[in-house]
């Protein structure tokens, strides 16, 4: 089966950044043709993409699918439908599930229902500690022969660094990236949203930002003693953002990710007590949110993930304090980065980067839109206006504080292995 | 003029006319605990529900006889006696008492936001009596009153707050609601306990306890919560009361005819000698009086006094 997407702006970072034709043969990217080019050879359905960008399939290094265990909240199925309604080809669930995901057999469920789903790839991450206690190491071997690529605790930090160095130890000897959760729960205790005049205002406890970047610069300095590849996740504050880039600059192989909700949103967004502003690590100040943007300008944050964490209204119409910690963010992740392009703080090939290329580079993935290379592609409308809807979402949850604000730009088609698991209704 | 609020939340939602408002009705309630029959029918048949889900029994008390002496039906639901049980939200507790028709809801709550919570659930008005380490209102308009009363004006005064301002409802309240009222306020406590970004309240920090004092003409000592020991906020508190307690010593760095105040119970000792809090210039026992009048006036106002005929 043959597929010709005709007149799309592909950007496909180092590699294509030009209106060119895209041929599907087979699940595999078959051929780019210019514009107007004769089709090589016959029974080719062509799809008119004039006017959208075609970019290599988008890539979420840290989502939440809820199963096993919390299937109120999402399910693999469901997760991954709002995945490819995202525009993710891929997506690595995090471990913190119902039995957590430390076993082996626990990682075969996971990519059991995902291939059952049939959507979005999985790439599920295992934890670094039995049942994340922060005490036992997990069978990582056997893990990473059940498909796992990473490991993390995600949810809660290794509190004990002698753990996490052997953790980090251990993993390097398999290959393994270790992802954190950097966060201090002695300085974060009782917090729950960002410490400042704000919350000082409404009366909410604080989390201060050293929570997160003392912990940012102790798994550097672990990572630099253990050789470890670190991956920091949700990067939220300013001091985070020097920390790395200074362990960078020194040699060490650390990246990081961001979310939309904190290059977009401050800790003002809370306002009236708004538990779908409520996150972990919570929402910053304004100063936080424009380090993060320099961060991704400079190339000292890697990757946007979206840290897509659903909760039903069980536990979020309750008291702020009592509210859980998380929003979705797989079916809104793209047009809020857009933003950035829109506002000229990113080129589209650099969006394209943190969005796709990086994320698979940390998976040891080629996604390059060369001939021979799985067709995992997503289509983006970049100028369709529109009011962001979670009556509209297929997650099965709904917790996102985006509910009203209106966006540029929406994913039209997702491909992965040349066929396609999302197609806008036009 | 008409008293247009719906619910009592915070002292940042009502404006300086609002809170003269209040305090000139609470003035006029005070003269009915003086009568023999402290009793009018104001507020006959309207139901007032005293919800407390952390323990006060001052404040709760305080309420109540504001509602009995407007002759509403008052009824006190907490914890261990109402349907709050494990698993009921609070809005699920909101809508159950919502269904029984009260006309006003009093709620102290230990999370903050709370009273914003349930008065998006209810058509009752919602009168907060403590949130978390949010607001209290009713506590700083009876500290307004109290001020008012004694020095005949609130603009330009300078107020002192010291105490454990970052764990204080009535700290925050306190300061939103006197610099509203154009008073100038200091607070100090130990670095542990003053939180981040108060100024933007409104609020100067003085560097020590002496000099947020110097010259004030009301003093407002916080309790220290000696739970809170657990949280590492100072040593001993021998040396909280050396270092942050007012004593008649120090009461002299401030005007001689300032007025010291404390939303209660006290510390003897810690926070507060027994010299001052019994002394001339403490009107301690005039907040309590002053707290009735309040809360009569809130209930009067809020279940649309203004826009009835004067029946007090
Ligand atoms: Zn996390």
């Amino acid at each position: 089966m043959l597929i010709r997407f005709k007149g799309a702006h592909i950007v496909d970072p180092g590699n294509i950044n030009e209106q060119k034709d895209l041929l599907v043969k087979d699940g595999l990217v078959h051929a780019l043709l210019d514009p107007g080019a004769a089709d090589p050879e016959p029974g080719i359905d062509t799809v008119d993409v004039t006017g959208m960008l075609l970019v290599p399939g988008l890539i979420d290094l840290h989502v939440h699918l809820r199963e096993p265990g919390h299937e109120y909240k999402e399910t693999i199925q469901t997760g991954l439908m709002a995945a490819a309604k995202g525009g993710f080809t891929a997506v690595c669930p995090m471990p913190n599930t119902s039995p957590v995901n430390d076993n082996a057999q626990v990682t075969r469920f996971i990519l059991d229902r995902a291939k059952a789903a049939g959507l979005s790839r999985v790439y599920p991450v295992g934890a670094i500690t039995l049942g994340l206690k922060g005490e036992t190491l997990a069978e990582y071997g056997e893990m990473k022969q059940a498909g796992m690529v990473a490991i993390t605790d995600d949810g809660r930090p290794v509190e004990n660094a002698r753990v996490m160095r052997r953790a980090m130890e251990y993993a390097t000897g398999l290959g393994l990236p270790v992802m954190s959760h950097s966060e201090d729960l002695s300085l974060a205790r009782d917090g729950a949203m960002n410490e400042g005049s704000f919350a000082t205002r409404i009366g909410i406890k604080g989390i201060p930002n050293a929570a997160e970047s003392i912990m940012v610069m102790r798994e550097i300095a672990i990572a630099e003693l253990t050789h470890a590849r670190v991956h920091i996740a949700h990067v939220s504050c300013e001091e985070s953002v020097d920390a790395i880039r200074h362990g960078k600059q020194r040699g060490v192989q650390v990246t990081c990710e961001t979310a939309p909700h904190y290059f977009t949103l401050t800790d003002k967004a809370v306002g009236d007590y708004d538990t779908h502003a409520k996150m972990n690590p919570p929402l910053r100040s304004e100063a936080d949110r424009l380090a993060v943007i320099k961060g991704l300008q400079d190339g000292t944050i890697d990757c946007i993930a979206t840290d897509h964490a659903p909760h039903s209204p069980l536990e979020k119409a309750v008291e702020f304090d009592q509210a859980a910690f998380g929003i979705i963010g797989l079916e809104t992740s793209l047009v809020l980065s857009l933003k950035l392009v829109q506002d000229e703080l990113l080129s589209m090939e650099t969006l394209v980067e943190k969005m796709s290329r990086n994320p698979a580079r940390f998976l040891g993935l080629d996604n390059r839109l060369i001939p021979g290379n799985p067709a995992d592609i997503t289509v983006i409308d970049p100028d369709r206006v529109h009011v962001i809807d979670p009556e509209t979402f297929v997650s099965k949850s709904r917790n996102t504080p985006f509910a009203g604000i209106e966006v540029k730009g929406e994913v039209l088609l997702t491909m992965v292995e040349g066929r396609i698991i999302y197609q806008r209704e036009i | 003029m008409r008293f247009e609020h719906k619910d009592i939340l915070d002292m940042e939602s009502l404006s300086v006319q609002d809170i003269t408002m209040i305090l000139d009705t609470a003035e006029g309630m005070k003269e009915i605990s003086k009568r023999p029959v402290k009793k009018v029918p104001t507020l006959r048949g309207k139901t007032i529900v005293l919800l407390f889900q952390e323990p006060s029994t001052r404040t709760k008390s305080s309420f109540d006889i504001a509602a009995k002496r407007l002759s509403a039906d008052s009824i006190s639901l907490s914890k261990s006696t109402s349907s709050i049980v494990k698993g009921e939200t609070l809005i699920d507790t909101a809508r159950n008492l919502e269904a029984m028709n009260p006309d006003i809801i009093v709620l102290r709550h230990p999370s903050s936001g709370a009273p914003h919570l349930i008065a998006k659930h209810v058509n009752a008005s919602v009168i907060n009596a403590g949130d978390g380490i949010h607001a209290h209102p009713s506590q700083t308009l009876l500290d307004l009153m109290s001020v008012r009363e004694k020095k005949g004006e609130l603009q330009g005064l300078n107020i002192s707050i010291v105490g454990d301002i970052s764990h204080s409802r009535v700290a925050r309240s306190n300061i939103t609601g006197f610099t509203k009222m154009g008073a100038n306020v200091t607070i100090s406590a130990p670095a542990t306990m003053i939180p981040r970004g108060i100024e933007a309240l409104g609020c100067k920090v003085a560097p020590d306890m002496d000099s947020c004092i110097e010259n004030a003409d009301v003093i407002i000592m916080l309790r220290i919560q000696k739970e809170r020991q657990e949280n590492i906020l100072f040593p001993t508190e021998r040396e909280y009361a050396a270092l942050f307690g007012l004593n008649a010593q120090r009461l002299k760095l401030a005007k001689p005819d300032v007025i010291v105040m404390h939303p209660g119970p006290l510390n003897r000792g810690v926070e507060i000698s027994n010299q001052v809090a019994d002394g001339r210039n403490s009107v301690i026992l005039d907040q309590v009086t002053n707290g009735v009048a309040v809360r009569m006036a809130l209930f009067y106002l809020v279940a649309g006094g203004s826009r009835n005929a004067d029946t007090i």
